[in-house]
């Protein structure tokens, strides 16, 4: 009882705090420094008409490229956890039948969500959309293939193949940015072309591609390792 | 609007971390601690809004030449980008983490973990 | 137009809250998956409220992601560790706090 009224004491405390913030928060008229800078120069630099990919991929690039190395290491983790300790012969779990509706529906809808991933994140420069959410649209038909079949191993070294080389790929754009544009994941590496194409803003559409499939990959294999642990 | 949207925001934060402090099972804490992450990013875009105001995206209806005055703040959206993402690599490691433990102990309950204490 | 916006941020907001509420505070038997299809439903009402707020990047992000793949984490974990709710509360008896 006494540790409830002093987490409510405590919470109180803080929503005070909370409460001062939000009541001297004026919300401004015009846009503040930076996003003007953004808002004149991208169509002009960058050439991309998503002007929030354009932050992620080229003004910020540096934060992505970590972020992309965080998702790396909780899917490296999760899968060394996981592994230790892992008795050597699996009991055969009784499951139950898999409902008709689902192997089939399966096979008709695996490939079109995985087309859909594909499609957003193509055209991350041009509409809403971009890696990341491609990526886990991609995870998410590997997760129906899942449901669809509980016994099915996906092959581990296909899954790290493919992110591995992604982000080798990723790096070696970024280094070729510095040695042929001037400047750490520089889009300019490829020419500009014309606003509003599907191949335009230089190396964006790239870079994107190479980041939805190794967040795919990575979020594919996270479910592999969890769905191959055992009843306990 | 932005008013209403950052209350919401400062609401789920303080209701995920009351069932962080009060709950047992350690299930229950992964579930209120990605409630309080969808607050923080709600409070981090209602930042970024501008009344009248559309979405950074130039096309027909926002040209490059007058995008200065018709939109909102891109820059808080970035950084909701970055943090959803990390967010849930966080809840998949802490899930991992919670399974490992039950393997361990044969029980979720958090008063139970008693090797660390002194 | 405005006043429609303002109305359905309103109505999101409440049903946001209530579905905060019930995840943390539902308790029984049956009581992890509700908590969880609960939270799932925060993240759902948030990325419509982000479409709202004039983000349409955040919003596809917070869907896919955020209410998607981290409510199947849960419920993949859960599912594994079943047989154990039960045990834990026989232990426990009615130790609640």
């Amino acid at each position: 009882m006494i540790k409830r009224i002093i987490a409510l004491a405590l919470l109180i405390g803080v929503g005070l705090i909370f409460t001062t913030l939000m009541v001297t928060y004026e919300p401004d008229a015009n846009l503040n420094l930076t996003a003007r800078y953004y808002a004149e120069h991208t169509a002009s630099d960058v050439g991309s008409a998503n002007i929030v990919t354009a932050i992620v991929v080229t003004y910020r690039g540096l934060d992505t490229l970590g972020e992309v190395t965080v998702l790396f290491l909780a899917s490296s983790i999760i899968g060394l956890v996981l592994s230790l300790g892992k008795k050597q012969n699996k009991t055969l779990r009784n499951l139950v039948p898999v409902g008709e509706l689902l192997t089939t529906g399966n096979l008709y809808l695996a490939p079109i969500i995985m087309l859909l991933g594909v499609y957003v994140f193509v055209n991350g420069h041009l509409t809403p959309g971009g890696g990341f959410q491609g990526g886990a649209i991609i995870a998410s038909s590997m997760l129906l293939l899942l449901l669809a079949d509980p016994l099915k191993q996906f092959s581990h070294t296909l899954i790290s193949l493919v992110e591995s080389l992604s982000g080798f790929v990723y790096v070696a754009l970024g280094v070729l940015g510095i040695v042929l544009a001037g400047s750490f994941l520089d889009n300019r590496i490829l020419p500009l072309g014309h606003f509003g194409d599907l191949i335009s803003a230089g190396a964006i559409p790239l870079i994107y591609s190479l980041i939805g499939l190794k967040v795919g990959a990575e979020f594919s294999s996270m479910l592999a390792n969890l769905s191959e642990m055992e009843d306990l | 609007m932005a008013y209403i949207a950052m209350a919401t925001g400062f609401l789920l934060i303080l209701i995920g971390f009351y069932g962080a402090l009060t709950n047992r099972n350690l299930l229950r804490m992964i579930v209120a601690f990605t409630i309080a992450d969808s607050g923080i990013n709600i409070v981090i875009i209602a930042i970024g809004y501008m009344h009248g105001r559309t979405a950074p995206i130039l096309d027909a209806v926002v040209p490059a030449a007058e995008a200065l005055n018709r939109i909102i703040d891109p820059v808080p959206q970035a950084l909701v980008l970055t943090a959803i993402v990390i967010g849930v690599g966080v809840t998949a490691l802490m899930l991992a983490f919670a399974y490992k433990l039950y393997e361990r102990k044969g029980t979720l309950d958090i008063a139970k973990f008693t090797e660390l204490k002194w | 137009m405005s006043v429609l916006m303002l109305a359905m941020a309103v109505v999101l907001c409440i049903a946001i809250l209530v579905a905060a509420i019930v995840s943390i505070q539902v308790k029984g038997d049956k009581s992890m998956p509700i908590a969880i299809l609960a939270a799932g439903l925060v993240s759902l009402l948030a990325s419509v409220l982000f479409l709202i707020l004039a983000s349409p990047d955040v919003a596809m992000t917070e869907a896919a992601i955020g209410g998607g793949l981290s409510t199947f984490l849960f419920f993949f974990v859960l599912a594994r560790m079943r047989s154990g709710e039960q045990t834990e509360r026989e232990h426990s008896g009615v130790n609640h706090d």
